[in-house]
């Protein structure tokens, strides 16, 4: 396409200088205002991809020496005593896991019972604010879910819900010991109410990107509501799955909520009702008081494996939301 | 059953499929019951505890020992002061990242970006924190206010550049062609035509993006710190809403829990404000 503002060229050399012309490289249009505005927007687009690689450099970086120190046991150890200068994160971890299971256990059936409501049989003008209350749910923030955990859940959970538990299922060792609401238990459920409006939100999504010829062939053959469905939900698995990764990333991160309930002691028991600690509440808790260079470089290393952890978490759960909805997924409400 | 029937679904199992769909139909209704039910119980609970405690001394007051009353007037001065600063860092820069996801994102580049957008919207906040400790506080050897507002802005960048894409993609191509028609370059067409169509799409979700971090504590705790004085200098430690309700929240003192409730309500009217306006604000266009 020739452009006004470039001249004809006079020679070979004219030739060669006009391919390499960095404006028309710049911009397609040839005009120099276009190609400031779009360097500027490239670059602007371009500090995300920065913000990432310096926080895995910075973080990294940080962590050098406790990775040094300890390599791949850091992991492993078992205790975690900084004042011995010991440093294992495995209780962390246990607690990490232990506590973000519990809570996809308790909120991917409300979750999805909730987005199969909104989407496939509340009527239109329920469906709405409906689906506006529950990403409300979404938008308190995570100290103020603790302080309703302490204050509210905890006590509850204490008296109405744990003694049941174990009386009827004491004899599993996941419900033995002292009865206190403040545990991996009261973690995982606190945990599981604040993932619901996410998991919620993009299974939504991802249903309401299932053709609608998909449910009218369905109830064409005879098909319940219900069982249509179902052929909703086999269609939209990839998706949904992905959702679920995303609560789980969400939950593997928490940190306020969580560590405002869930005792912070460094200890792996099996018992729920014990109290546990996590990756996030640790370096909430302690990376102020951290004394010594060591101390602070292991809370750092902590925080490049949640880093990582949740980096792939996510990527994994976006790319396998995107193959059902292409791309179009609301990322903003999640 | 014969060879022609008038109910083929009434086949094999009917009642029981029937059955089986009512159930669902109950089950799911009840799940959505529970979600709603939860967020009037959280938020009916709020309001409840936190009005015995709210005055209008306790909104300019300062925090004072237990037993002396005080208030948050400087938590939510600090607040203001960092949502500011977030909202300054960032805003442009997400605003700007999004218009050039959608009007030159084509290629593999925007491709990746949206992708590391999407993934950094899910990074935990804490992580972010940590990342501008190392590289704010350790240099300054000092928590720092402007510290705060930085941790925040970075948690806002992927969240605007996502909105701002989504609202500039509703914009009709044809305003886009035919402003170019008439010979505009490409930056009036996008600066003049195509922002001001989506502006209060994009203005909405900026909103959003502030609501989000106002409630964010995590990466405040060892960037902006707190703070029990009044203060807007950006290279000192400022309080904020959120770590004063969670230093009170984990305190052993009845008052300091009432305090807790009170502050949480004044956080909890700022975002359910800013939710449920844009929420009205955008029920008339989209």
């Amino acid at each position: 396409m020739p452009t006004p503002t470039t001249p004809e060229p006079a020679s070979e050399h004219g030739a060669f200088f006009r391919a390499w012309d960095w404006r028309r490289a710049l911009s397609p249009t040839g005009n120099f205002g276009d190609a400031v505005f779009r360097a500027v927007l490239f670059c602007c687009a371009l500090l995300l991809l920065v913000i990432v690689g310096l926080m895995f450099v910075e973080i990294g970086s940080s962590a050098r020496l406790s990775i040094e120190e300890f390599g791949l046991s850091f992991l492993t150890g078992r205790d975690w005593d900084p004042i011995q200068g010991e440093f294992g994160a495995l209780p962390f971890v246990y607690g990490t896991v232990v506590s973000s299971l519990l809570a996809l256990l308790l909120a991917v059936p409300i979750s999805l019972g909730i987005a199969v409501f909104l989407v496939e049989q509340a009527p239109r003008h329920l469906a709405r604010p409906l689906a506006f209350l529950v990403e409300l749910l979404a938008a308190i923030p995570s100290v103020v879910y603790g302080l309703w955990g302490i204050f509210v859940l905890a006590p509850f959970l204490r008296e109405y819900v744990e003694p049941p538990l174990q009386r009827w299922l004491g004899w599993l060792p996941f419900f033995q010991g002292t009865v206190t609401g403040i545990g991996l238990f009261t973690g995982g459920v606190i945990l599981a109410i604040m993932v619901t409006p996410i998991i919620t939100a993009v299974v939504r999504d991802v249903l309401a990107a299932v053709p609608v010829s998909q449910r009218e062939a369905a109830l064409a053959l005879g098909a319940t509501k219900w069982e249509t469905t179902r052929i909703v939900l086999a269609n939209g698995a990839p998706g949904i799955a992905g959702a679920i990764i995303l609560g789980l990333g969400r939950a593997v991160g928490e940190t306020m909520a969580v560590t405002m309930v869930i005792g912070n002691r460094p200890e792996i028991s099996l018992s729920l009702f014990e109290p546990s600690y996590t990756i996030a509440s640790v370096i909430a808790n302690e990376f102020t008081e951290a004394t010594g260079d060591l101390y602070l470089s292991a809370l750092v290393e902590l925080g490049l494996v949640l880093f990582l952890v949740t980096f792939v978490i996510n990527g994994a759960a976006r790319l396998l939301v995107w193959s059902v909805t292409r791309g179009t997924s609301g990322v903003a409400r999640a | 059953m014969s060879g022609r029937t008038m109910k083929p679904t009434m086949g094999r199992g009917g009642a029981g499929r029937r059955v089986v769909n009512a159930l669902m139909s109950t089950l799911t209704a009840a799940c959505a019951f529970i979600g709603v039910a939860l967020l009037l119980l959280i938020l009916g609970y709020i309001a409840w505890q936190g009005v015995s405690s709210l005055s209008l001394q306790f909104l300019i007051d300062t925090p004072k020992p237990v037993g002396e009353g005080g208030g948050i007037g400087n938590a939510i001065l600090g607040t203001l002061v960092l949502l500011a600063l977030a909202s300054v860092i960032g805003l442009p820069l997400g605003i700007a990242a999004g218009v050039y996801l959608s009007e030159f994102g084509r290629g593999w580049f925007a491709g990746i970006v949206r992708f590391v957008a999407d993934t950094l919207t899910g990074i935990p906040s804490i992580v972010t924190g940590v990342f501008v400790y190392t590289l704010i506080v350790l240099p300054m050897k000092q928590f720092s206010a402007l510290a705060g507002g930085v941790a925040l802005g970075i948690i806002m960048i992927p969240i605007v550049t996502r909105t701002t894409e989504e609202m500039l993609r509703l914009v009709p191509s044809s305003l886009r062609e035919g402003a170019l028609a008439l010979g505009a370059p490409q930056w009036r067409v996008t600066t003049g035509v195509v922002l001001p169509a989506a502006a209060s799409g994009i203005a909405t979700g900026a909103m959003l993006a502030v609501a989000r971090v106002s409630g964010e504590t995590a990466p405040l705790l060892f960037t902006a710190f707190g703070s029990r004085f009044f203060n807007i200098y950006l290279d000192q430690p400022i309080a904020s809403l959120t770590v004063q309700i969670f230093n009170y929240a984990v305190s052993p003192y009845d008052e300091w829990h009432a305090q807790a409730w009170a502050a949480t309500l004044v956080l909890m009217t700022l975002i359910l404000v800013i939710n449920v306006s844009v929420r009205f604000l955008t029920r008339k266009k989209f």
